[in-house]
C-alpha cells in the first residue's frame, strides 16, 4: 500500500539504471546479469543469505569493485543517464563524495576514528570546498543532532562511542553533503535489537524527510520490511525473485524466497 | 658547459665541479624544469649518496650542485644562520668541490641554500633559493602510503589536510602549525614549505626561483618566481604568521623572525634575529637594540 | 652579556682533528694495516661491501678502519664513494649454478647430488671465548683435499624437474636499479630484492624472524644455501662476445616455502631468494624469508597487516644509511622550529589561564 501509493508518484526516468552486472571471482561467480531501474526517492532492498552476491553486487555499483560486464547507469543531472563505470577516476570519486554515500556495516571502516565526531561530520563538506570553520562546525552539529548524538559529543573521538552512537556517526557523515543515492551494506548489522529498531526509526525519518533513494544490503528481513519499498531476492548470485516488499515477503513466490520467508518466521 | 671545463681546478680537487658528474647534474636538472612546469609537484629523482648523511641536506646539495655554475657567489644558512655547524659544512663542500664564491650577504648571493628559513631581506630576481627538505610529502602525517598519497595528489582530494586543520582549531581553539605550514600552489597542488616557521610562509611568494630537493625521499620541486602560495587556513580561522613578541635585542628589529637565547638559569632570556646577516646589516646601518651597542663589538 | 656564537668552522676543524686522533688510539699500540683488517675481519669486510653495494674489500677495509669500526659508517662512506664512480657497463648475469662452492648445504634433503659441503661456519662451534687468541701465535694449517669437482646442481632445480616447485619464469629484461632510478611503489620482485640486498643486516633479520614468529608466516625450508666465488662476464662491444673480468664471493639462499594450491591447481612449493656479496648467511637467509612474505600478493595470498609483507614499509625503512642520516639528523640545530611551537604553546596555554580567570570571575 505505502509501495503503490509511492509507484503512483514516481517520475518517469530512474536514478539508478542497472543493465546485465556481472562479476566473477576466478571461476566463481559473484553475481550474474543483475539489472534493475532505481526511481528517486525509492529504497531498494537486497536480501539473502551470505554469499549470495548481494555483497558484490553493492560494491559493483558503488564502484568499489569493477565488474566483469554490465553497465551502472546514473542520473548526472544535466548529462542525464551515464555510465558510472566509464568514468574517470577522479570523475567517479567526486560523485561518491557528493551525490552518492555508502554505510558500511562496520561503523570502523566508514569512520575516521582518531578524528572527532565533528571532524568526520565535516570532512564530506571540506572536501568539496567548504572553508568556513563555523559553517562546518554548524552543520556538524545540526546533524548530529538529527542523528540523535548530544552536541557536546561533538569533539569526542568515535572510538569513544557505543556501537550505535558510532552507526548513527557514520550516518551523518554521509548524509552531511545531501546526497541523492546511498548505498548501505547491512546497516543494523552487529548491534543489539533494541539499538537497531532506534537506528531503522531514524534511518526511516531521514530517508522520508530528505527524499533519499537508497539500495540496501542486508539478510535481515525486518530491515527491508521496514525501509524498503521494493525488493530483490539473491541466491547465488542471482536474482530469483523481485517485486513490491510486502508482496514478496507476504506471498513469496520462489522455493527459496519461501525458505528465506519461513525461516525468519521460525526464529 | 663541457665535462673538461668543469673540472674544478683548484689544487687537490678529485671531483667533478660541484662534486655530481655531469649525467646525474642533468638528471637533476631535467627534474627542476619538470619541478618548475609544475609548480608544488613532487617530482621523484634518483637522489644519489653524498659524502654527507641523509637528512643533513643531501637534496638541497644535490640541487645546488646541479645549478651552480663557476661564477656563482653562493650562502649557505642553516636556521637563518650562516655559521651554524651544518651551514658551515655545506658551505665548505662547495668551496672544496666547485672553488666557487661564498658570501653570508643575502643580497650579494646568486644562490642561496637554506635549511628552515627565508632570509628576511627580500630576494630579487635572478636569485636561486634552494631549500633542504625532510619531508617532502604535506599528507605523510595524515596517510603514510606513497602510493595513497600520490593518488590524492592526482585527484587533488585535499579534503583530509583540511580535517586536520579542523581538529587543531577543535581542541586548541586554533591551527597548531607552527613550522613546515601546509600551502596551496596556484590553487592546486598542496605542498610542505620545508620546515620553515609559518612567520616565513608569505615570503613564498617572491621574485626568485624557489627550488625544494629532499635526498632521502627522492623528491625535488619548485616555486617560479611569482607564483601564488596560499597558506591553508579557513575563512573564519585565518592564517595568521606568528612570531614572539619584541624586537631583537641586538639590532631593534621589531619584523624579524626571532630566536630566543637563554641567557642565565634564573630564567632570563633574551630575542635577537633569526637572520644574522639581516641582523648585523641593520646595526651597520645604526641601528640599536636594548643590548645591541656592547654586543656589536663582540662580534665585531 | 649575550654574543652570538661564532666559529663554527674552527669549532669543526677541531673535532675533525680530535676525531682522528681518537681513531688512532693509543700510539704506542701499532696501527692496524689495511690489509690485517682485510684479511681477518673478513666478515666485517663483506658486510661492509654488501650493503655499500661495492665489491672491493680493500676499499671496504679501508673505511672500516676510517670509521672507527663503526659499519655503518663505513657503510656510508662505501656509498659515498660508489656515487662518483663512473658505469662503464653491466656485467651478464652471475651463474650461481656453477658457483665453486666452499659451503653448500640443503636442509630439505639428508644427502643432495654434489654432498653437504660444511665449509668454514661457526655453525657447530661452542661459543667460547678463547684465550689462546689472546696470545699471539700461528694456527694449525687446516686439512686440505683434492678441489671437490663434483657438480652442485640447484635443490631448487630438483623440485623444478617434477613440477613441485613453482617454476621461475627467465627473464632477459634489465632489472630496475634504485640507485640510479627513483624508487616507486608498486615495487615489482627484482626492484624489491635489490633493496634488501642492500638493506641493514638488523633490519632484515628483524624482519624475516617476525615471520617466523607469524606477522606473514610463510613455512620456510632452506632449500640450499651456498657460499663460493662465482666468475663475472662483461659483454665487450669490440669483441662481440663477454670475457670474464674478475671473480667475486657471494651466498646465496633458496627457501622452499609453504605451497599454494586450489582446487583448479595442484598445490606447489614456493620460494624465496637471497644472494648476498660475501660470506653472509644470515643476511641472505633474511633476505629469502622477507623476500617471499613480500611476494603475498603474486601467489594471492591474503594482506594479514603484517610489515613484513608490506613492500612500502620494508624498502623504505631497511635502507640504514637513509635510516641512520635522517635519525641523526635531530642532533642538527632546530631551534627555529623549536622556537615557533614555543610561541604556539605559550600562546594557548595563555588564553587557556585567560578564558578560565574570565569563567571565574563570572561565577
Amino acid at each position: 500500500m505505502r509501495a503503490d501509493a509511492f509507484r503512483a508518484e514516481a517520475p518517469v526516468a530512474p536514478l539508478l539504471s542497472v543493465r546485465g552486472l556481472t562479476k566473477r571471482y576466478g571461476g566463481r561467480v559473484g553475481c550474474e546479469d543483475v539489472g534493475f531501474d532505481l526511481y528517486p526517492g525509492e529504497v531498494m532492498g537486497i536480501v539473502g543469505e551470505s554469499g549470495s552476491g548481494k555483497s558484490t553486487l553493492l560494491n559493483c555499483l558503488a564502484g568499489h569493485l569493477r565488474p566483469d560486464a554490465g553497465e551502472v547507469l546514473f542520473d548526472l543531472g544535466e548529462e542525464g543517464l551515464c555510465d558510472t563505470l566509464a568514468l574517470s577516476e577522479p570523475e567517479r570519486r567526486r560523485l561518491a563524495r557528493t551525490d552518492w554515500a555508502f554505510v558500511h556495516q562496520n561503523p570502523r571502516d566508514g569512520l575516521r576514528m582518531t578524528v572527532s565526531a565533528g571532524g568526520n561530520v565535516g570532512e564530506r563538506l571540506m572536501a568539496v570546498g567548504a572553508r568556513n570553520y563555523g559553517a562546518i562546525r554548524a552543520s556538524a552539529l545540526d546533524w548530529l543532532g538529527r542523528v540523535e548524538i548530544a552536541a557536546d559529543r561533538i569533539d569526542d573521538r568515535p572510538a569513544a562511542f557505543s556501537g550505535g552512537m558510532q552507526q548513527r556517526l557514520q550516518i551523518a557523515r554521509n548524509l552531511v553533503t545531501g546526497p541523492r543515492l546511498v548505498f548501505m551494506d547491512e546497516p543494523t548489522g552487529g548491534l543489539d535489537v533494541s539499538v537497531q529498531a532506534r537506528l531503522l526509526d531514524l534511518l526511516r525519518g531521514l530517508v522520508r524527510d530528505m527524499g533519499l533513494s537508497a539500495v540496501i544490503v542486508t539478510h535481515d528481513l525486518a530491515v527491508v520490511r521496514l525501509l524498503a519499498h521494493r525488493l530483490m531476492v539473491m541466491k547465488g548470485g542471482r536474482v530469483v525473485e523481485t517485486g513490491l516488499t510486502d508482496q514478496v515477503l507476504d506471498d513469496p513466490q520462489h522455493g527459496y524466497t519461501q525458505l528465506l520467508v519461513s525461516s525468519v518466521l521460525q526464529v | 658547459m663541457t665535462e673538461a671545463e668543469s673540472r674544478v681546478e683548484a689544487p687537490g680537487a678529485d671531483y667533478n665541479f660541484a662534486y655530481l658528474d655531469e649525467q646525474t647534474k642533468r638528471m637533476i636538472r631535467r627534474a627542476l624544469l619538470k619541478a618548475l612546469a609544475v609548480p608544488g609537484y613532487q617530482v621523484p629523482f634518483a637522489s644519489r649518496e653524498m659524502p654527507m648523511p641523509y637528512g643533513w641536506g643531501t637534496g638541497g646539495v644535490q640541487v645546488s650542485a646541479a645549478v651552480l655554475v663557476p661564477g656563482d657567489r653562493l650562502k649557505v644558512i642553516d636556521q637563518g644562520a650562516d655559521d651554524t655547524t651544518n651551514a658551515v659544512s655545506i658551505r665548505k663542500f662547495f668551496q672544496k668541490t666547485a672553488g666557487i664564491a661564498v658570501t653570508g650577504h643575502t643580497g650579494e648571493a646568486t644562490v642561496i641554500q637554506t635549511r628552515h628559513r627565508i632570509p628576511e631581506a627580500p630576494l630579487t630576481e635572478g636569485q636561486i633559493l634552494v631549500y633542504q627538505v625532510p619531508i617532502p610529502e604535506p599528507l605523510r602525517f595524515l596517510e603514510p602510503r606513497e602510493t595513497e598519497t600520490r593518488r590524492m595528489h592526482a585527484l587533488e582530494e585535499y579534503g583530509l589536510m583540511h580535517v586536520k586543520l579542523y581538529e587543531d582549531i577543535a581542541r586548541h581553539g586554533e591551527i597548531a602549525t607552527a613550522y613546515a605550514y601546509p600551502v596551496q600552489i596556484e590553487g592546486r597542488y598542496v605542498m610542505d614549505p620545508s620546515p620553515i616557521p609559518k612567520f616565513d610562509n608569505p615570503k613564498l611568494r617572491m621574485a626568485a626561483i624557489q627550488l625544494f630537493g629532499a635526498g632521502r625521499e627522492q623528491r625535488i620541486y619548485a616555486l617560479p618566481p611569482y607564483t601564488e602560495v596560499v597558506s591553508l587556513d579557513f575563512e573564519d580561522h585565518p592564517f595568521v604568521p606568528g612570531k614572539a613578541e619584541g624586537a631583537c635585542a641586538l639590532c631593534g628589529s621589531e619584523t624579524s623572525y626571532l630566536d630566543e637565547v637563554i641567557v642565565d638559569d634564573r630564567g632570563g632570556r633574551m630575542f635577537v634575529c633569526s637572520d644574522t646577516d639581516y641582523c648585523a646589516g641593520r646595526r651597520a646601518a645604526g641601528h640599536v637594540g636594548a643590548e645591541g651597542a656592547a654586543a656589536g663589538e663582540g662580534r665585531a | 652579556m649575550y654574543v652570538a656564537v661564532k666559529g663554527g668552522e674552527r669549532a669543526i676543524d677541531a673535532a675533525h682533528a680530535w676525531l682522528a686522533e681518537e681513531r688512532r688510539g693509543d700510539p704506542a699500540i701499532p696501527e692496524l694495516a689495511v690489509a690485517q683488517i682485510r684479511e681477518q675481519m673478513t666478515l666485517a669486510v663483506n658486510r661492509v661491501m654488501a650493503e655499500g653495494s661495492l665489491y672491493d674489500p680493500d676499499l671496504a677495509a679501508l673505511a672500516i678502519k676510517q670509521a672507527r669500526g663503526d659499519l655503518i659508517e663505513a657503510i656510508f662512506l662505501i656509498r659515498a664513494y660508489r656515487t662518483t664512480l663512473p658505469r662503464l657497463g653491466a656485467s651478464e648475469p652471475v651463474e650461481t649454478g656453477g658457483m665453486r662452492c666452499d659451503r653448500r648445504i640443503s636442509a630439505t634433503f639428508k644427502d643432495v647430488p654434489g654432498g653437504q659441503v660444511l665449509g668454514p661456519t661457526f655453525d657447530y662451534t661452542h661459543r667460547l671465548l678463547d684465550f689462546a687468541l689472546a696470545a699471539e701465535g700461528e694456527v694449525p694449517e687446516a686439512a686440505t683435499a683434492a678441489p671437490d669437482a663434483a657438480p652442485k646442481p640447484r635443490i631448487t632445480g630438483l623440485l623444478d624437474r617434477d613440477g613441485l616447485i613453482e617454476t621461475e619464469p627467465a627473464s632477459d629484461e634489465t632489472p630496475p636499479d634504485l640507485t640510479r632510478e627513483p624508487l616507486g611503489f608498486p615495487a615489482g620482485r627484482a626492484l624489491r630484492l635489490q633493496a634488501l640486498t642492500r638493506s641493514d643486516e638488523g633490519f632484515a633479520l628483524g624482519m624475516a624472524y617476525s615471520t617466523q614468529r607469524g606477522y606473514g608466516r610463510n613455512h620456510p625450508f632452506v632449500g640450499e644455501l651456498r657460499l663460493g666465488r662465482v666468475g663475472v662476464e662483461v659483454e665487450i662491444p669490440e669483441l662481440g662476445f663477454a670475457v670474464e673480468i674478475a671473480e667475486i664471493e657471494l651466498t646465496e639462499c633458496e627457501t622452499v616455502n609453504q605451497f599454494a594450491g586450489s582446487k583448479t591447481e595442484p598445490p606447489q612449493f614456493t620460494r624465496g631468494y637471497g644472494l648476498v656479496f660475501g660470506q653472509s648467511e644470515r643476511k641472505a637467509i633474511s633476505m629469502a624469508l622477507v623476500d617471499r612474505a613480500l611476494r603475498w600478493e603474486d601467489l594471492g595470498e591474503d594482506f594479514t597487516g603484517a610489515p613484513a609483507q608490506d613492500a612500502e614499509f620494508v624498502i623504505s625503512h631497511g635502507d640504514n644509511i637513509q635510516a641512520s642520516g635522517f635519525l641523526e639528523h635531530i642532533k642538527l640545530p632546530h631551534y627555529v622550529d623549536f622556537q615557533s611551537e614555543l610561541e604556539l604553546v605559550r600562546r594557548i596555554r595563555a588564553e587557556a589561564a585567560a578564558s578560565a580567570a574570565e569563567r571565574e570571575a563570572a561565577e
